[in-house]
């Protein structure tokens, strides 16, 4: 079961390259928070239930309901215009975040270690990799925040493979989640809006030598 | 007292956020800097003891923490006088130094933690918190800073995130014990060595975020130009410390491990990268924070071309960067007051810095002896040190470039700070001038002393701290 909601995971990356609106890509994210919420039931069933609570209730809040919400707020109320934008082609990306899944299923291949689930490994960096390459090749401000919640959602997959050894590193993990929504997202984004009105990183890199 | 330090810390920030009048605002910043001075103090005769469970306070730790304390009173209190008087209201200051107390607090409590988890998490508080100090002026320009500010630290701090997770999976069974510096070492030996591996170079990447190296060097530097100059002065001094004790210490346990020689090529092709690309900057910037800022860079280079050195190298990486905190942050209260002489920080319009403000430009041309390490400087002798570290390492084919980058280096910088101090500038109204207060200058005059004193004359303590911070390198 678990294998079956990761792979989707990795679905879910796969069309997010080729997505072409904003509100497509936070629909994605919500899909993903559900996802989380389903590796982290199955995956951590067996720590302490106080703590099991927190973690999914994170997944469901932050991750599904509260992040998609206030992203969708962000582009409603900037006026953010629907397309998100790529600086390359839909299908180059498709082709570039697949060669991303290959690689790193390659390097996964040549790890000798028993006691690590390799799938979790797998996800994890394709999420990490397919993340900084979104940010790289698209040009609004909001997508890199998309990108950037994208990581999380990976670092995630990645501390719950050592989640039921230390449950206090996927606590810290959610810290990192719920810190950089709040501050990252919450008061940013908005001043952001404020100063300069339509967000697009061209209008960000006045600052260079 | 760690715990009552950092309560003391919110407490006084949480004052200084809600008052708006300005004398109880100097008063609690007072008391903030007689609570962090008390905490030093207390902590240097508790030597060893761990405090929490979580922090130790170690020589490295206290070395660091003294240098804090030493910057945080000018810092504090020349902010009066650089936070834009004319504009200054009274939401932003409470604001500013709500900030710059959880800034300094955050940092003391970085160097002291022994676990990397709690290293990180106060890591993240000084992300926070430096990003409230930036965007202090509210203009696009320091929007655009914080932005990437923020935007790069996340991105790095999600980086040490995976290095610590790879680092406990590396530890396998023996769980959360070895996350503290102390049991790491002891078990570095014992660990997969292929989880070890891919745990450092992340737990590196992410740390030279705050350290200022490639490839996260690039938020420092726009952070550094935008930010009010005393908050500038401590992120390139005492905030890039931070970032060294991060390395330092999973360092530590490296070399314990059979990594240690992969792990100091990992270092040394940042390091040269680095020292490199602040050649070429430092070479072309017209903006002299921005110079400043590449000048950190490079130093941090040498810091860490040191430790990948080892013998010598090791005494000489701490000396540097308790010695570059000092002579750095002077440096950046100088341009403090250059730029409210000017009010430009381009080099085109700045010059006859003798003939405006002579205590200053003596500060400016003795600070430009220490920050490029010629004698009597202290930097000199630790820079002196390293290279004999990468002498006697057998390095000479690094050795030979980092020498030529250092001396454009040292060209570059003399050249434009020789055109500040001598000549005259364009188009610049002599009528306007603002009187700056000489007190100001006193404590540059200070740390400066403090850089050449240490260097030439170091007390026997200092010494022995130094020397008990790096004991666990030598073996």
């Amino acid at each position: 079961m678990i294998n079956v909601l990761l792979i989707t995971f990795v679905i879910t990356l796969l069309y997010i390259a080729i997505a072409n609106r904003l509100l497509t890509y936070v629909k994605i994210l919500a899909f993903q928070g559900i996802l989380l919420f389903g590796v982290a039931f199955i995956e951590l069933l067996e720590i302490n239930p106080i703590n099991l609570a927190f973690i999914l209730l994170e997944t469901i809040i932050v991750k599904t309901i509260a992040i998609p919400v206030f992203l969708t707020y962000v582009i409603k109320k900037n006026k953010i215009t629907r397309e998100a934008e790529p600086f390359v082609p839909n299908f180059v990306s498709l082709i570039i975040v697949t060669a991303i899944i290959i690689a790193t299923f390659l390097i996964s291949n040549s790890i000798a270690d028993t006691h690590l689930n390799k799938i979790y490994f797998v996800v994890a960096l394709v999420a990490l990799f397919s993340g900084l390459y979104i940010i790289i090749s698209r040009k609004k401000i909001i997508t890199h925040v998309i990108a950037y919640v994208i990581i999380e959602n990976g670092v995630f997959i990645l501390s719950l493979a050592v989640g039921t050894e230390m449950p206090m590193l996927v606590n810290l993990g959610i810290l990192l989640d719920i810190f950089v929504s709040v501050f990252l997202l919450g008061i940013f984004i908005n001043k952001v809006g404020d100063v300069v009105k339509d967000i697009d990183i061209t209008q960000l890199s006045n600052l260079k030598d | 007292m760690i715990g009552i330090y950092l309560t003391a810390a919110v407490i006084i920030s949480g004052l200084l956020f809600f008052n708006r009048n300005r004398q109880v605002n100097r008063l609690l910043v007072t008391l903030f800097i007689l609570v962090q001075w008390a905490f030093t103090i207390y902590e240097y005769y508790h030597k060893g003891i761990t405090e929490l469970g979580y922090f130790k306070p170690d020589a490295l730790a206290i070395l660091l923490l003294t240098t804090l304390s030493i910057i945080t009173i000018p810092a504090l209190f020349h902010s009066y006088e650089y936070i834009y008087p004319e504009k200054e209201n009274p939401k932003t200051r409470s604001i500013y130094f709500a900030a710059m107390t959880i800034l300094i607090a955050a940092i003391g409590a970085a160097y002291l933690s022994n676990h990397i988890a709690v290293t990180w998490i106060f890591i993240e508080i000084t992300t926070l918190s430096a990003s409230a100090l930036i965007f202090h002026r509210r203009n696009s320009g320091s929007l655009e800073a914080t932005w990437k500010y923020i935007f790069v630290c996340s991105i790095s701090l999600t980086f040490v995130f995976i290095g610590i997770l790879f680092l406990s999976i590396a530890l396998g069974h023996s769980g959360e014990q070895g996350l503290y510096f102390d049991a790491l070492m002891d078990q570095a030996a014992n660990l997969n060595t292929f989880w070890f591996k891919l745990a450092f170079v992340f737990i590196f990447v992410g740390f030279t975020a705050k350290l200022g190296l490639v490839p996260m060097y690039t938020a420092g530097i726009d952070a550094k130009d935008k930010a009010p100059t005393p908050a500038a002065a401590l992120f390139s001094s005492v905030l890039m410390n931070v970032g060294f004790v991060g390395i330092f210490r999973i360092y530590v346990g490296v070399a314990h491990s059979s990594i240690h020689g992969w792990a100091n090529n990992v270092i040394m092709i940042a390091a040269f990268l680095s020292i490199f690309i602040a050649t070429v900057y430092v070479l072309k910037v017209k903006n002299i924070k921005r110079m400043l800022a590449y000048s950190s860079i490079e130093h941090m280079g040498l810091v860490m071309l040191g430790l990948a050195a080892g013998g010598i190298g090791y005494y000489a990486v701490v000396l540097h960067v308790i010695l570059h905190a000092f002579a750095k942050s002077a440096l950046f209260f100088q341009i403090g007051q250059v730029y409210n002489i000017y009010k430009s920080k381009n080099l085109y319009y700045l010059g006859s810095y003798f003939k405006y403000n002579l205590p200053g430009a003596i500060i400016i041309l003795i600070a430009f002896i220490c920050i490029t390490a010629m004698p009597p400087s202290g930097l000199f002798i630790s820079e002196f040190y390293i290279f004999t570290a990468l002498f006697k390492g057998g390095y000479l084919f690094i050795l030979i470039p980092i020498l030529i980058l250092l001396t454009l280096i040292i060209w570059a910088m003399g050249k434009n700070f020789l055109k500040l101090l001598f000549t005259p500038p364009v188009n610049f109204d002599e009528s306007k001038i603002e009187k700056v207060s000489q007190l100001e200058t006193f404590s540059q005059f200070i740390l400066l002393g403090l850089v050449i004193y240490l260097g030439i004359n170091p007390p026997a303590v200092f010494v022995d701290l130094i020397n008990e911070a790096v004991k666990n390198l030598i073996f």
